[in-house]
């Protein structure tokens, strides 16, 4: 699993073998692929982008074109072991609600999102006056599909508020993972695995 | 293979069934007319059943006897087509109640040596594909590699997956739905009245005289046609535009393009199609309701279902709109089925899945390859 994203590699390395998944904002069908290969999972994938459906529908996946802020209703509750969303989260216009679909639909969820109280970022605003373009937030203010940053330690209180309980955590800065201390500043990126309580 | 006569172009047998039908009455004996293209393999198992719509026939990718045209999917089906007959043993079946060889009203019943017409039962889309399974049967398939098809083709695709669930790896449904609505009965209805107002139409019993009810049926196909394009489309391909003509008639020619092009797919319409089997098809399709024998829950038509899905709907269909195929995925879902589903944009309507469309050939050229490594 060494070609996958590396929050992807994560998520693929702490999934049980033979579990069946629910990948909300699959893209190409990566993950989903590389878990049916090496985990035997059961995987289902939504994907908003049709040529990324095509991709995933070619590797022999089952995907459905839809939209995690409109589509998870449709499924049932507790259907899949995992629920997951990559980097996706913050691309949702009710956060709250996918996460809520999330926790309902799988057992768990994983959840990954780039961390806008990341240094880089925060410099980048605070010294440069503007908004921040980073290797995982390319894209500048108008055109960027990001319109709900979120910071890890805004996520954590979010879950505490809702009595999400935390399974795992993960962060990465500079697609190298490190440790969790002062992981609001350092991280680039966070991975959690969540359960409801 | 090949010198298995069951097998190849123009074929035709009459088997004794029966086909146990919905209304309680059984047919036999059966005529099937059907096409094959490419060959069954050793174990029987590389057969892809494409089941047609409506007005369509078993020529999917060879020349219409009657109109000399090519197949109506040749961009589809070939070798080398996403549905590639070097790989694939591809089998189209002209449906029950159709006039192109199967049992329909325009055949001769055997009981009373005449013509069916109206006393051909009224049949249903179920009945088409368990009289479909008859066949298969005949030809030695037990189990299907793939059940592909668009509009009707795709009720039949869907029952096939829920009826005969052992006997279908994958099932391909395209620009269809699981349940006609009041609007799709509403225009069915128009079509049917206007045959049944035609003076030659005469209860059915039209075929031992010299005139059919070609009139009605023009206009049922004229009404039928505006709902499998879309106004889009229509406005790209004739606008206010006049045809033949500098001014308008101020009379009732077909001063517009849009007229004549409909007049024309009327009039060329009665040349290939029996009326009769018209009234039968769209009644058929009227009462498909895949969940009505489920408690009305669709889910429950897949239970425990091991076939692949890939559902395809195109933007601009408002006669089987996205919608409806959200509701089958839904469904799907629901029955933890394994289901795909993309919805396409095309300007040209329902009618988009009969045109060239890449992306259509791209998504299912994939989901076909990826069934034969599973």
């Amino acid at each position: 699993m060494s070609n996958l994203r590396p929050d992807l590699s994560i998520i693929a390395n702490n999934v049980r073998d033979g579990a069946r998944i629910l990948d909300v904002g699959c893209g190409d069908g990566s993950l989903m692929a590389a878990l049916r290969d090496t985990k035997k999972v059961d995987a289902r994938g939504v994907e908003i982008e049709p040529s990324n459906v095509f991709a995933a529908v070619s590797k022999g996946l089952s995907v459905i074109q839809g939209d995690a802020d409109t589509d998870l209703a449709d499924y049932p509750d507790n259907g899949f072991d995992y629920a997951i969303l990559s980097q996706t989260l913050q691309t949702t216009h009710r956060p709250d609600l996918v996460l809520d679909h999330l926790l309902r639909i799988g057992d768990r969820a994983f959840v990954s999102f780039p961390n806008f109280a990341y240094w880089r970022v925060r410099s980048s605003l605070l010294l440069g006056g503007r908004m921040p373009v980073t290797p995982h937030l390319p894209e500048g203010w108008h055109d960027t599909p990001n319109i709900h940053h979120v910071t890890i330690d805004d996520f954590r209180s979010f879950l505490k508020s809702r009595k999400v309980t935390v399974e795992g955590e993960w962060f990465l800065s500079g697609n190298k993972p490190r440790k969790g201390g002062l992981a609001n500043l350092m991280a680039e990126h966070a991975v959690f695995l969540l359960r409801k309580s | 293979m090949s010198e298995d006569e069951r097998f190849g172009l123009n074929k035709g047998v009459r088997l004794m069934g029966p086909v146990k039908l919905d209304n309680g009455a059984e047919l036999v004996p059966v005529d099937f007319a059907y096409e094959t293209y490419g060959e069954i393999n050793e174990a029987r198992d590389n057969a892809i059943l494409i089941c047609h719509a409506l007005t369509m026939d078993q020529y999917v990718a060879s020349k219409h006897p009657a109109t000399g045209k090519d197949g109506w999917w040749t961009s589809m089906v070939g070798e080398d087509k996403p549905i590639d007959t070097s790989r694939f043993c591809v089998i189209c079946i002209n449906v029950l109640g159709s006039c192109l060889g199967s049992s329909g009203p325009a055949s001769v019943d055997p009981a009373s040596g005449n013509q069916y017409g109206m006393d051909f039962p009224v049949i249903t889309i179920a009945d088409m594909v368990r009289a479909q399974a008859i066949l298969l049967d005949h030809l030695e398939i037990e189990t299907l590699a793939a059940v592909i098809g668009g509009s009707m083709g795709g009720m039949q695709a869907l029952s096939w997956a829920s009826i005969f669930p052992d006997r279908v790896r994958s099932a391909i449904v395209i620009a269809a739905t699981a349940r006609h609505s009041a609007q799709n009965i509403a225009f069915h209805e128009v079509g049917r009245q206007a045959i049944m107002a035609d003076p030659n139409w005469q209860g059915g019993n039209y075929y031992e005289g010299d005139a059919a009810p070609a009139k009605g049926l023009s206009v049922a196909r004229m009404a039928a046609h505006i709902t499998y394009m879309s106004e889009e489309g229509l406005t790209e391909k004739f606008g206010r535009n006049l045809q033949d003509r500098d001014a308008k008639s101020f009379g009732f020619g077909a001063d517009f393009q849009v007229e004549s092009y409909l007049r024309h797919q009327g009039s060329t319409f009665v040349d290939r199609f029996d009326a009769n089997s018209y009234l039968y098809i769209t009644r058929a399709m009227d009462y498909f309701d895949l969940a009505e024998a489920h408690d009305g829950v669709l889910a429950k038509a897949f239970t425990g279902t091991k076939t692949r899905f890939c559902l395809i709907s195109f933007d601009s269909d408002w006669l089987y709109p996205t919608a409806e195929s959200r509701q089958i995925v839904h469904a799907l879902n629901a029955a933890g089925a394994a289901v795909s589903f993309v919805e396409l944009s095309s300007p040209f309507g329902h009618d988009s899945f009969l045109l060239d469309a890449p992306d259509m050939n791209r998504i299912i050229d994939g989901f076909l390859k990826a069934g034969e490594t599973s």
